[in-house]
């Protein structure tokens, strides 16, 4: 019950004018950047650091909040209306949902997709009001080898074990984990990996890397693959309203989806490809019209709309009670809140439950916010993807160079934001995923100094990683899920030869 | 899978490479640090635990590389890449002489266009002058973001 007052409390400091201006900022800027190709809520969070640094840090935060859960909403308007996804998490409902846009059903799609993701939203963020006193009353008595050995599960969750190639995910963390070696050691102040040039010895700017790799590398990437031809935009023809039959065969999925969303999001696992592809064959395999899929089927956009929303909510619980990010959009709110000195964690709660509980209430507003924009005002998100793709793209970059030079008025910063999106770039086209380079750079460093923390209380000890329970069983977990991809791997090739 | 994919990948044998020169270079600029805490561990640990994982995982990527067992990739159009990164290096140089911010930006957002299949390279040049003034009056002027300023932002 405790956790109810404290988001009564928050919600009276989430209703304020000014803070639902933020909520309402955020949730438009992240629809429209949800619905538009190539920038989504990472890359957007990213550009408005440097603008929001003079802001109030409790607006702010609630903006890029509505940000995030904007971006998912309109992600997928953009998957079911054009065949390409904005990003990996609206990858499985653009298999359905264009289809059913084909078949003239764009509208119950749309609809589906909106009310599914507000379903979840919603319970999900229920569930961070629960389990988020809980996990950080757990967290209070961590030591900082505790905190070390979860940032490793971090790292291998992130990189390896649920993207494609483990050696391809963890080749990006360990680009990560080097360009957060740059700069000055904050314990000892010797420069790491400066060479010599100023402006690396404050370290490498989140800004710069996540506009580099995300605004520059896609611009670079798209535009050296146009000639693969363009995709076509489906209008949005019948009625935007879903049959009786239609909700019949949504609410089940909404729920399901919500299941498999909020759990896998909360763990340090990352990623919301896995619980929407999971939703996905759930629907398939317990739909009554297991014929439609494939052609078209309500089920197949509700369950993976509804995981997708509900582990984008989930993975704030981590990042808010235990500072730890596992997306590329929860890696820059966290840059958000280290950019006002503020660290999350337990101690945050404690401090300044006014801003934590103000944020976890203003998801609730932001989420009817977002049904109420997405639902009636559709066809208007849809005219942005009526701007023509060269000056969609031109302004992007405008935006991008504008973000850095605000943070570091440099040509030395612009040349590495350029060497940034050439990476990007390569990392594109070699198939890389770029969110573990994001958070290598963010967690490496807190890593790094949990771990020597841990030394020094110890003596220089390195036993104290494994005496105490808590980090001895991360570190375990860490190992197997290092290990586990390989094996299975191994296991299935085995498996291959044998048939 | 045929013959052919499973050729030693030049480009990616490229990269493990890099990966590796990556790995010594962090290495030898651990070994450069000097001061050594009392307790604990110093900055050269981290340093060689992240040199060391690199090295293994560009062994991996080497080995992946000379198996062929990379992703296929598709032809990419090499002008696009050239254009955008002109952009880049036309808005570097104007800023670094002075020029300002809307000029560089205009060009960088005429090149980035082209790059795109535009061909109006002068209407181009337009649009993207008046989008880039009025991201300087928004931000620069309304913000207080110092953005820089040529003959043409200190009119404003």
């Amino acid at each position: 019950m405790e956790a109810l007052s404290s988001l009564i409390h928050g919600l009276a400091i989430a209703t304020q004018p000014i803070n639902l201006l933020y909520a309402l900022t955020g949730v438009l800027l992240g629809t429209a950047v949800g619905v538009l190709p190539g920038i989504g809520p990472a890359l957007t969070v990213a550009l408005l650091l440097p603008i929001t640094f003079k802001l109030d840090p409790a607006g702010s935060l609630i903006m890029f909040a509505g940000i995030y859960y904007g971006g998912m909403y309109g992600g997928s308007t953009t998957s079911i209306l054009i065949n390409t996804p904005g990003e990996s998490a609206s990858m499985v409902t653009a298999l359905e949902g264009n289809k059913m846009a084909k078949a003239g059903r764009g509208g119950p799609a749309l609809a589906t997709a909106a009310i599914g993701s507000f379903v979840a939203g919603t319970l999900a963020t229920l569930g961070i009001v629960f389990l988020a006193p809980w996990l950080v009353n757990v967290a209070v008595n961590f030591g900082p080898e505790d905190y070390f050995a979860l940032m490793c599960v971090a790292f291998v969750t992130v990189s390896a074990t649920f993207g494609s190639s483990p050696v391809r995910g963890l080749t990006s963390l360990m680009i990560g984990l080097t360009l957060g070696l740059v700069g000055i050691d904050k314990l000892t102040g010797q420069p790491r990996l400066s060479f010599g040039i100023p402006e690396l010895l404050d370290g490498i700017e989140v800004t710069t890397l996540a506009v580099g790799l995300f605004a520059v590398g896609e611009a670079l990437y798209v535009a050296s693959r146009r000639h693969h031809g363009e995709e076509k935009i489906e209008p949005v023809r019948g009625s935007l309203w879903m049959t009786g039959a239609d909700w019949a065969r949504s609410w089940k999925p909404w729920l399901r989806g919500t299941m498999f969303g909020f759990p896998i999001g909360a763990l340090p696992a990352g990623g919301a490809e896995i619980p929407t592809f999971l939703s996905y064959s759930t629907e398939r395999r317990l739909s009554k019209h297991p014929e439609e899929f494939g052609k078209g089927a309500i089920e197949g956009v509700a369950g993976p709309e509804a995981a997708n929303n509900a582990s984008a909510a989930g993975t704030l619980v981590p990042l808010l009670t235990l500072g730890l990010p596992t997306s590329a959009t929860a890696a820059m709110l966290l840059a958000g809140f280290q950019q006002y000195g503020l660290n999350p964690g337990p101690l945050l709660f404690a401090e300044k439950p006014d801003l934590v509980w103000g944020l976890i209430a203003s998801l609730f507003i932001a989420n009817v916010m977002l049904l109420v924009l997405n639902l009636p005002l559709v066809g208007l998100w849809v005219r942005l993807l009526a701007i023509p793709t060269p000056w969609l793209y031109a302004g992007i970059l405008v935006f991008a160079t504008m973000g850095t030079i605000a943070a570091k008025p440099s040509v030395v910063e612009l040349s590495m934001l350029v060497a940034f999106g050439v990476l990007g770039f390569l990392m594109r086209r070699f198939d890389y995923p770029v969110a573990p380079v994001v958070v290598g750079l963010i967690l490496g460093p807190v890593a790094e100094s949990q771990l020597r923390r841990a030394l020094q209380i110890n003596l220089g000890d390195p036993m104290v990683l494994l005496e105490s329970p808590m980090s001895a069983t991360l570190l375990g977990i860490a190992l197997l899920a290092l290990v586990a991809p390989f094996a299975l791997k191994g296991m299935s090739r085995f498996k291959a030869s044998e048939d | 899978m045929d013959a052919q994919t499973k050729q030693p990948d030049r480009a990616a044998i490229a990269i493990a490479v890099f990966l590796l020169v990556v790995a010594a270079v962090t290495a030898w600029d651990a070994s450069l640090l000097q001061i050594a805490p009392t307790y604990g561990l110093g900055p050269k640990m981290m340093a060689y635990v992240v040199a060391g994982g690199m090295a293994v995982i560009a062994i991996a990527n080497l080995a992946l590389a000379w198996r062929g067992d990379f992703p296929g990739r598709e032809s990419y159009d090499p002008k696009a890449i050239v254009l955008i990164l002109g952009g880049f290096a036309g808005l570097m140089a104007i800023i670094a002489f002075g020029g300002g911010f809307i000029p560089a930006t205009a060009v960088l957002f005429a090149a980035t266009a082209a790059a795109f299949g535009r061909k109006a390279v002068i209407t181009d040049l337009v649009i993207g002058a008046v989008l880039a003034f009025a991201v300087y009056l928004l931000f620069d002027k309304l913000l207080t973001l110092s953005l820089p300023a040529g003959p043409l932002e200190r009119l404003l």
